[in-house]
C-alpha cells in the first residue's frame, strides 16, 4: 500500500510540473482564444535566456533581464504576428503560432547554444521519507518536487489575484468574455495581447526554471509542452484551477498506469495514457473539467 | 521600369548561383566527398555536437597536415538530421551523389537511420559505418555487405557490461538469483541488447527485466519508482541524450546506488553526468576508447586546426568522450579510404571501392601509434565475414569531475555472440531474399 501512495504522490508532483506549462496555454487562450502552440518553445527560450545570462550576472539581475526578454518577445509577437492577422479565424492564428514555435526553437538554440546547461538556483533536491509510522518502509518523496509544487501554488495565487483584483486583470477577463464588447468600452485589444503574452512568457520562465533545474536546460524542455496537452483537454482551456487539477489527475493517472498496468503492455505507456484519460473525459464533459460550456442559440 | 529592374536582379542572382554551383562541382573533381549526417539541434544535440566536432576536426587536420589522404583532399558537407529517421534518409538521398565519385561512405549516427539506410545502401553501393551502434547482426558481412559496425555492436556492449558485473561478483555462477534491470530508450537502439540479455539470463540464472522509456526520456519517475520497489542488483542504462542525465538524477532521487548503474558507451559522456552534479558520482559506463586530449593526434588537432581558428567547436571540449568518439570514427573512415587507395590508386573513390577498403581494414597497433592514436583505441581487423573487427571496451566511472577507468579492456564473448549473429543474419537474409556471400571465395 505504501508503494501505491508513493506512486500516487509522485504522480501528483509530476502533474504539478505539467500544470506549470499548461498555465501558459490557458492564459493566452483565455484572453485571445488563440491556442499557442509556441508555449513549449517559450519555456525553452526563457530558460535558456536565464541560464546563459546567469553566466554574466547575478541571479536576480538575470531573472529581471529574462523577464524583459520575454516582454520584448511578446511585443514582437503582437506587432509581427497577431496584429497583421487580427480578425482572422482561430485556426489561422493557431497555424501562426506553429510558425512562431519552430522559429523560436531554432532562434533560441542559435543565440544561446544547444548544449546542456546546468541550472542551479538553490532548489532542494534530497529524497525524504514520510509516513514511516503508517506504511512499512515509508513513502519516498523528493524535496525538489515539493519545492516545485510550492512554486506552482504561489504562481496560481499570484495569477488569481492578478485576474480578480487588478484593473488589468479585469480588462483581460472582459476581453476573454467578448472582444468586441471589451473594445467598445475602450479596452485596447493590442495592449491586452501584449500583457497576456508577457504574462504567459513569465509563466514560461517559471516553468523553465523548474523543468531546467530538474533536467538541465536544453532542447527537450520544449517538448514538455506535449505533456500539457492532455492536462488542457481535461482541465479546460480557459480555467487556471482546471490546469492545476487536470495536471494532478493526468500526472497521477499516467504514473499509476505505467507502474500497475504498463507491465501488461511491455511498459512505456505513460506517454499515451494521459491522452487516453483525457479523451475518455472528453466523452463525458467536452468542455473539460472547469471549461466554460459554449451555448450557441440559433 | 521597376519590373525590369526586378527581372534583371533575379537574372543576376540566378547566374551567380549557377556560376557558384558550377565552381563547386569543378572543385570537387579531385576531392573525396564525405557526407556528414549530424545533429547539432534538437533533443539530442548536446551529445550530437561533440561527436560531429571531433569527426570534422579530424578531417580538417588531415587536410592541413597531409593535404587529405595521399594528396586527395577531403570535402565534407554536414546535413542536420535532428536524430530523426525521416530527415536522416532525406539527408542521405540529397548527398549520396555529390562530389566527383558520389559519397564514399556514410555514418548515419543513429540506429533508427541505420535501420532505414540498410535497405537503401546496397542499391546505391555506399557503405555505412556504424561504429558502436546499428544492427547487431550486421556484424555478419556475408549478409550485410554494406554495413560496418566497427569496434562493437550492442550485443557486444551488453556482454562486456555483464562480464564486468560477473567479475565484480566473483564469476558468472554468482549471478544466479540476481536481478538485472535494463532501462532502455524505447526505440530500435534501446531494444538492441534485449535478445543478448535474455540469452545470458537463461544461461546464468539471473532475472532480467526491461523498463522502456519513451522519447526523449524526460519523464522517468514511474520507471525509477519501480526500480526502488524491485531493488535490482544492477541497472543497465541504454539511453541517449537527456534520457541519460534524467535517469541518473532519478536514480539519485530514489537513492538507487549509482555505482550499481552501468551505461552503454552512448550513456557515458560528460553531458550525461554533468547535469546530475554530485548525484552522478560513482556512475559507471562502458567506454569504446580512451578519454582526454593527451594523445599525439590531439596535438596535431590543436596545432593545425584550433590554432588556425578552424576548429568546429570550443577548444576546451577537445578530448571529451564524444569528441574523441568522433575523432576515432573519422580515423577509421579515413583509414578505410587509405586502404582502398592502395588498391585503386590515389584518387577520389566510389562507395564500392571504399567498401573494399573497409572489408580489408587492418588497423594494427603499429598503425595506431603512427597515426597518433596509441592508447586511445584498440587494434581491429575487418574481414568479409566479420564487419565488427574488435569487440572490446573498458568500464569507466565518474567521480564528480572526470571519468576514470576502473577496468582493463574487456572482450565480448564471441563464442556467445557469433552464433546469435549468424542466426539473426540468416533470418534477415530469408526475409529480404538475400543470398549470402561465400566469404571463403572473397579473399
Amino acid at each position: 500500500m505504501g508503494f501505491f501512495f508513493e506512486v500516487l504522490f509522485g504522480g501528483f508532483l509530476a502533474g504539478v510540473l505539467y500544470a506549470l506549462v499548461a498555465l501558459g496555454f490557458v492564459l493566452i487562450f483565455k484572453a485571445s482564444g488563440v491556442f499557442n502552440f509556441a508555449q513549449g518553445a517559450m519555456v525553452l527560450f526563457a530558460a535558456l535566456s536565464l541560464v546563459r545570462l546567469m553566466e554574466w550576472m547575478p541571479i536576480p539581475l538575470a531573472l529581471l533581464a529574462s523577464v524583459a526578454i520575454m516582454i520584448v518577445f511578446a511585443l514582437a509577437v503582437e506587432r509581427l504576428v497577431l496584429r497583421p492577422l487580427v480578425n482572422q479565424e482561430g485556426i489561422i492564428l493557431f497555424m501562426a503560432t506553429i510558425g512562431v514555435s519552430y522559429f523560436l526553437d531554432g532562434f533560441a538554440q542559435t543565440v544561446w547554444g544547444s548544449e546542456i546547461y546546468k541550472l542551479d538556483i538553490g532548489l532542494p533536491n534530497e529524497p525524504v521519507m514520510i509516513l514511516e509510522s503508517v506504511f512499512d518502509g515509508g513513502v519516498l518523496v523528493n524535496t525538489f518536487d515539493l519545492a516545485a509544487a510550492a512554486i506552482a501554488g504561489v504562481l496560481v495565487l499570484v495569477l488569481a489575484i492578478f485576474f480578480q483584483k487588478t484593473r488589468i486583470g479585469r480588462a483581460l477577463r472582459a476581453v476573454a468574455d467578448d472582444h468586441q464588447a471589451a473594445q467598445s468600452v475602450g479596452i485596447p485589444l493590442r495592449d491586452i495581447w501584449v500583457i497576456v503574452w508577457s504574462t504567459s512568457g513569465i509563466v514560461a520562465l517559471v516553468a523553465g526554471i523548474v523543468w531546467g533545474s530538474a533536467l538541465g536546460v536544453q532542447f527537450s524542455i520544449a517538448l514538455v509542452a506535449l505533456k500539457a496537452l492532455p492536462v488542457l483537454i481535461l482541465g479546460g482551456f480557459t480555467s487556471v484551477p482546471g490546469a492545476i487539477i487536470g495536471g494532478l489527475i493526468i500526472g497521477a493517472g499516467e504514473k499509476l498506469a505505467e507502474v500497475f498496468i504498463g507491465p501488461c503492455f511491455g511498459g512505456g505507456i505513460e506517454t499515451w495514457f494521459g491522452y487516453v484519460l483525457a479523451l475518455l473525459f472528453l466523452l463525458v464533459r467536452p468542455q473539460g473539467l472547469f471549461g466554460e460550456r459554449i451555448i450557441e442559440r440559433v | 521600369m521597376k519590373k525590369h529592374w526586378r527581372i534583371a536582379a533575379l537574372g543576376a542572382f540566378g547566374a551567380a548561383a549557377f556560376a557558384l554551383t558550377g565552381a563547386a562541382d569543378a572543385l570537387a573533381q579531385g576531392e573525396q566527398f564525405l557526407p556528414r549526417l549530424v545533429y547539432r539541434t534538437g533533443a539530442y544535440a548536446p551529445n550530437g555536437v561533440p561527436f560531429a566536432n571531433g569527426y570534422s576536426d579530424y578531417l580538417n587536420m588531415l587536410n592541413e597536415r597531409d593535404g587529405g589522404i595521399n594528396g586527395v583532399r577531403l570535402v565534407q558537407e554536414e546535413c542536420e538530421t535532428g536524430y530523426d529517421t525521416a530527415r536522416g534518409v532525406e539527408c542521405y538521398d540529397r548527398l549520396k551523389a555529390k562530389g566527383a565519385t558520389g559519397a564514399g561512405l556514410v555514418d548515419p549516427l543513429s540506429t533508427g537511420i541505420t535501420f532505414a539506410l540498410t535497405e537503401k545502401a546496397p542499391g546505391d553501393k555506399i557503405p555505412l559505418i556504424t561504429m558502436g551502434y546499428g544492427r547487431s547482426e550486421s556484424q555478419d558481412g556475408s549478409v550485410f555487405a554494406w554495413n560496418f559496425p566497427l569496434l562493437g555492436t550492442y550485443w557486444a556492449a551488453a556482454d562486456i557490461i555483464m562480464r564486468h558485473i560477473a567479475d565484480k561478483e566473483g564469476g558468472y555462477a554468482k549471478l544466479k538469483g540476481k536481478k538485472i534491470t535494463l532501462v532502455f530508450h524505447d526505440s530500435p537502439y534501446g531494444k538492441e541488447p534485449i535478445p543478448l540479455l535474455e540469452e545470458l539470463a537463461k544461461r546464468h540464472g539471473f532475472t532480467y527485466a526491461g523498463l522502456p522509456v519513451t522519447h526523449p526520456g524526460v519523464e522517468q519517475k514511474a520507471t525509477w519508482l519501480q526500480i526502488r520497489q524491485n531493488r535490482p542488483d544492477y541497472v543497465l542504462l541504454w539511453g541517449w541524450g537527456v534520457m541519460n542525465s534524467t535517469a541518473i538524477k532519478e536514480a539519485a532521487a530514489v537513492n538507487y546506488p549509482r555505482n550499481k548503474m552501468i551505461g552503454v558507451w552512448w550513456s557515458g559522456a560528460e553531458p550525461d553526468v554533468l547535469p546530475g552534479g554530485d548525484g552522478a558520482k560513482g556512475y559507471l559506463a562502458a567506454a569504446l576508447h580512451a578519454i582526454g586530449d593527451q594523445f599525439p593526434v590531439h596535438r596535431d588537432v590543436y596545432k593545425l586546426v584550433y590554432d588556425k581558428a578552424k576548429g568546429a567547436g570550443k577548444k576546451e571540449e577537445v578530448g571529451q568522450v564524444l569528441y574523441n568518439r568522433g575523432l576515432v570514427n573519422g580515423f577509421l573512415a579515413t583509414e578505410a579510404i587509405r586502404t582502398a587507395m592502395a588498391r585503386y590508386g590515389n584518387k577520389p573513390l566510389t562507395g564500392e571501392q571504399v567498401r573494399w577498403g573497409l572489408e580489408h581494414l587492418d588497423i594494427t597497433a603499429a598503425r595506431i601509434k603512427e597515426a597518433g592514436f596509441e592508447g586511445l583505441v584498440y587494434p581491429l581487423k575487418i574481414s568479409c565475414q566479420d564487419h565488427m573487427g574488435s569487440a572490446r571496451a573498458r568500464i569507466q566511472q565518474w567521480d564528480g569531475a572526470k571519468w576514470s577507468f576502473v577496468s582493463d579492456w574487456i572482450e565480448a564473448d564471441r563464442k556467445l555472440i557469433d552464433p546469435m549473429v549468424t542466426a539473426a543474419a540468416k533470418k534477415y537474409a530469408e526475409e529480404k531474399k538475400i543470398t549470402p556471400r561465400d566469404c571463403s571465395k572473397e579473399m
